[in-house]
């Protein structure tokens, strides 16, 4: 049996049925990392004795029959921008290259209180400002696929991680796409929930009011059923909303007779790839045959989307990036005479070029004299798109678009040159914008066999249209079945 | 052209620590000391991944301070992100309140230099967190960041440019002081910093339309230095301007010692605090019964108290003035009342020798170290005669140095009167012996001579003889 390749409810089920243990699961991912890490890189820190340890005493405690959740003993990746405690948290960055949070974030808590078992951090952009995790500080994680390209960014280590099975599921966070974007490109399922669905305390700050934690899973089933885990009120973050607990795997019908999907028609003009357009429109055809009502409409809102995105996400990353000022941890300087100069070299030394674009970014839109042309103006356009989503709801169920222009482009290609970078999340940073869940599914692959993704966005909590909607299709498609990174071939 | 015809205009930021028992976005104790970084956690320190959360009991207290000056209270408000780096701001913004702060267009009411009512305005009271401390490092360079008091919640309460007088600054501050006590949401204890002003000070000359150029004195934490500061600010500017010179708008420093204000050492190149919402927390949305329910729990304001004690005590206007001025005094007074019945006589002690030996210490009435059981014994001991009043002030001022029991203390020093019918014919017949003169005024007929005698007797005795008697007693033998 081949372990790793299987999803986690297969390891549940397994697991239920003591045809496997957690030691031989957590073993073969091990070995899995072991054979594989070196050519993907997608780990920033591996607790695989740690790991290791915890699985013998679950299947230990399982055997003495001692009370345990369903998937106690199954290991999974952590983004490193959530904090662990006793493990570093690194954000890639040489700012908290030896960091160690003394507590755990609420989503990591609530994984320990699965009895989930931590295999490792997951590299990503700097503080999540990325779109290929080609600014992570201390490597370039691979894409599966292809290993000359990227994984996507942010939460490129994550996606890459599950892609080339080093881990069975993970959780990414996303900002503009970060979930979404690299599950795209490494044919993966991320979901990035409503914002305030999760808990964000714990989860180290890019842009506080966009970021929110998800899963990057290998099918929609296992994304539900970790959603199920870390969704829920948090008094810990006051943006965290109190409604009712859910199973979101109840809402996997393989059924979207009567469904109501848009298109909104400004996702598929300049810019998109054509082979992503046609794999979506085959996509579309398919969501028709299976009963859905698609339509296409107008979102014409969505081109302001981009410039409003970087706008609040710097002015915001600006501010929260602050504290890392050389005092209390992280990077200091050896370089300096004086407190400006303390701050002044412990911030440039610490932190790599994007992250210092984009704190720039920020603090110059909110200076005094460019706020009301920047910063309150990209408000109100926020306020637009909130309304514009709101009226599209009235009429549809969920929306349909790609996750991302193109396919994974090659490693050094755009990193040079950050607006185009820019582009790459011209499809997901809408939907962050507006609070609204969004998920991206494999509907493909292109001619050179790279994967390309699918968006569905839902409205607000409604994610189990957008799961049923995923899941409907991906039994349709068996996209697992068809197509396999260079990994597996 | 003269001082005179100039007029001083002042405009004052109070920060006040709320006297809640956690910080405003954790759950640390707010207390003051205890060792370096012992009240803090993730949050207060800024660790990465933290998130505040707002301490209600924070609102609650704010809104209470705006209703209690009367001020507006908004239904809907925010907090805002005040960006700076500084080692003592953790996260290096404040959370504080921009464009929407939870208290409004207030006032209170002091008295101007004429003894007139005049009306102060409140321009806003919002909320705040108050910063770390950076302690001097004692053992090499550097400072040493203590974060104990990063978090504590403060309300920043901004006057119009409403006041005159180094006078009208002194007892708008006390006003202040007093309100914020009596509704108990600050301690108000400058000495420890949890009250403290930035105070604005410009002049122009007398019947001009415009405000002058203003400077600023920050963080001053005492009465009497605040007084001094504004008085010498103002003679300073009128000093440049007559000099011919401009005013420049500077932050400065207020030397005690020598008694003169300093431009600021780092002047800060205009700050730009670049201020937004903050995006950790939700909106502030009051409804119309919280208010309302904080309106009607207001306790009761030194006004109505100042009432009560004219028509309950029968005390002068003036006394009860003076007693209510201040909530701890006035909680001293009605405490001690309650046990020994007699409020004029307890009035009366605290606003002599208790107020006057506070005047000498420089404390507030919180710095009284004795309770008001041990005040209220004292009035009985005097009623019962064990003591006279002189002794009562010598119990007093022992109260203030060691506080205990006062039967206690007149035991210990053997201060009880001596009213033995024996002892006190001793005492008499020794003054008459050792007086002929005054034996001879008085027997031909001025009275005034028996209080002389009184006098010698109290003296001979250390003030422990029992006056009436001695009166009693020299009257019979004299007359005999």
């Amino acid at each position: 049996m081949d372990i790793t390749s299987l999803t986690v409810h297969e390891l549940q089920e397994k697991l239920q049925a003591k045809e496997l243990t957690s030691e031989e699961i957590v073993q073969a991912y091990v070995d899995r990392i072991n054979d594989k890490e070196k050519d993907v890189k997608a780990f920033v820190t591996t607790l695989c004795d740690e790991a290791l340890k915890e699985a013998k005493e679950i299947d230990k405690k399982r055997k003495n029959g001692e009370k345990l959740s369903n998937l106690a003993g199954i290991p999974i990746g952590i983004k490193d921008n959530m904090c662990t405690k006793g493990v570093k948290t690194t954000c890639s960055s040489k700012m908290l290259e030896d960091f160690v949070a003394p507590y755990n974030a609420t989503v990591v808590e609530k994984l320990n209180d699965e009895n989930l078992i931590d295999l490792g951090k997951l590299n990503m952009d700097e503080f999540a400002m990325g779109a290929s995790t080609e600014y992570s500080y201390f490597k370039k994680t691979s894409n599966p696929w292809k290993l000359n390209t990227v994984p996507g960014g942010s939460s490129g280590g994550s996606a890459a991680a599950v892609a080339a099975d080093l881990v069975p599921w993970a959780l990414g966070s996303d900002t503009g796409g970060s979930i979404r974007q690299p599950s795209s490109f490494c044919g993966v399922v991320g979901l990035k929930p409503t914002y305030g669905l999760v808990s964000r305390y714990g989860l180290v700050a890019f842009a506080s009011s966009l970021d929110q934690i998800g899963p990057i899973t290998k099918d929609v089933r296992d994304a539900a059923m970790l959603l199920n885990i870390i969704a829920g009120h948090d008094e810990r973050d006051s943006t965290s909303y109190d409604i009712p607990k859910k199973d979101y795997t109840k809402a996997l019908k393989n059924d979207v007779k009567g469904l109501k999907i848009g298109i909104p028609k400004e996702y598929f003009g300049e810019g998109i790839n054509e082979e992503v357009k046609k794999k979506l429109e085959e996509a579309i055809e398919i969501y028709k045959k299976l009963g859905a009502e698609v339509e296409e409409f107008s979102l014409d809102i969505a081109e302001y989307a981009l410039a409003t995105y970087y706008i609040i996400a710097c002015a915001e990353a600006s501010s929260n990036l602050g504290r890392f000022d050389g005092i209390r941890y992280g990077y200091r300087t050896e370089n300096f005479a004086n407190l400006k100069e303390l701050y002044r070299n412990s911030r440039s030394e610490g932190f790599g070029p994007e992250v210092k674009r984009r704190i720039i970014l920020g603090t110059y839109v909110l200076s005094s004299g460019y706020y009301d042309a920047y910063y309150k103006k990209a408000q109100q356009v926020r306020t637009l798109v909130k309304k514009e989503f709101d009226k599209a709801f009235e009429k549809y169920d969920v929306l349909l678009t790609p996750t991302s222009p193109t396919v994974a482009f090659e490693m050094g290609t755009r990193s040079e040159n950050p607006l185009e970078m820019y582009l790459a999340d011209i499809c997901t940073v809408s939907v962050n914008i507006a609070g609204l869940p969004g998920i991206s599914i494999p509907c493909g692959v292109n001619s050179d066999g790279m994967p390309i993704g699918m968006q569905l966005i839902g409205n607000k909590f409604e994610e189990e249209k957008i799961l049923n909607a995923a899941y409907t299709f991906e039994q349709e498609y068996k996209f697992r079945d068809k197509y396999k990174p260079e990994f597996r071939k | 052209m003269s001082k005179s015809d100039y007029e001083s205009v002042m405009g004052l930021e109070v920060h006040a620590e709320l006297s809640t028992k956690t910080k405003i976005f954790c759950s640390c104790p707010t207390e003051f000391g205890g060792e370096p970084n012992t009240h803090t956690c993730p949050i207060c320190m800024a660790m990465p991944g933290t998130l505040p959360v707002l301490n209600e009991k924070v609102v609650e207290y704010a809104v209470k301070a705006g209703l209690a000056t009367n001020c507006t209270i908004s239904r809907n408000s925010k907090n805002d992100r005040k960006n700076y780096f500084y080692p003592d701001l953790p996260k290096s913004y404040q959370i504080s309140q921009f464009d929407k702060p939870l208290c409004e267009h207030g006032y209170v009411e002091i008295e101007d230099d004429e003894g007139n009512p005049k009306k102060i305005g409140i321009t806003r009271i919002h909320i705040e967190e108050d910063a770390g401390k950076l302690n001097h490092n004692e053992f090499g360079g550097g400072s040493l960041v203590d974060l104990n008091r990063a978090g504590v919640p403060l309300i920043e309460i901004v006057s119009e440019p409403d006041l005159r007088s180094s006078g009208e600054v002194d007892r708008y501050l006390k006003k202040l002081k007093s309100i914020l006590q009596y509704i108990e949401v600050s301690d108000c204890k400058m000495q420890e910093g949890s009250l403290r002003a930035d105070v604005n000070v410009s002049v122009r000359k007398k019947g001009a339309k415009e405000f002058g150029t203003r400077t600023e004195m920050k963080n001053m934490n005492s009465f009497k230095a605040i007084q001094r500061a504004v008085d010498y600010e103002v003679d300073r500017q009128i000093d440049v301007i007559e000099d011919g010179g401009k005013i420049e708008q500077e932050t400065l420093r207020w030397d005690d010692v020598s008694g003169k204000t300093f431009p600021m050492r780092d002047k800060e190149d205009a700050q730009d605090y670049r201020y937004f919402p903050e995006p950790d927390l939700v909106a502030i949305r009051l409804s119309e019964e919280y208010i309302n329910d904080i309106k009607e729990n207001l306790p009761e304001m030194p006004e109505s108290r100042r009432e009560r004690y004219i028509n309950e005590f029968k005390l002068s206007e003036k006394d009860a003035k003076l007693l209510t001025a201040s909530k701890y005094l006035s909680n001293m007074f009605e405490a001690a009342e309650k046990i020994c019945g007699n409020a004029k006589v307890v009035a009366n002690w605290l606003l002599s020798d208790v107020s006057r030996i506070l005047n000498e210490k420089e404390l507030e009435p919180e710095g009284i170290p004795f309770k008001a059981e041990h005040l209220a014994k004292l009035v009985e001991l005097i009623e019962k005669g064990t003591i006279s009043s002189a002794i009562g002030k010598k119990v007093v001022e022992e109260l203030f140095e060691s506080p205990r029991d006062p039967e206690e203390i007149i035991k210990e020093k053997g201060w009880i009167q001596i009213s033995d019918e024996g002892a006190i014919k001793e005492v008499v017949e020794k003054v008459i012996a050792n007086n002929p003169q005054s034996v001879a005024d008085y027997k031909a007929g001025k009275d005034k001579a028996i209080g002389f005698l009184v006098g010698q007797a109290m003296k001979e005795t250390k003030g422990k003889a029992n006056p009436q008697m001695l009166n009693k007693m020299f009257k019979e033998e004299l007359d005999k």
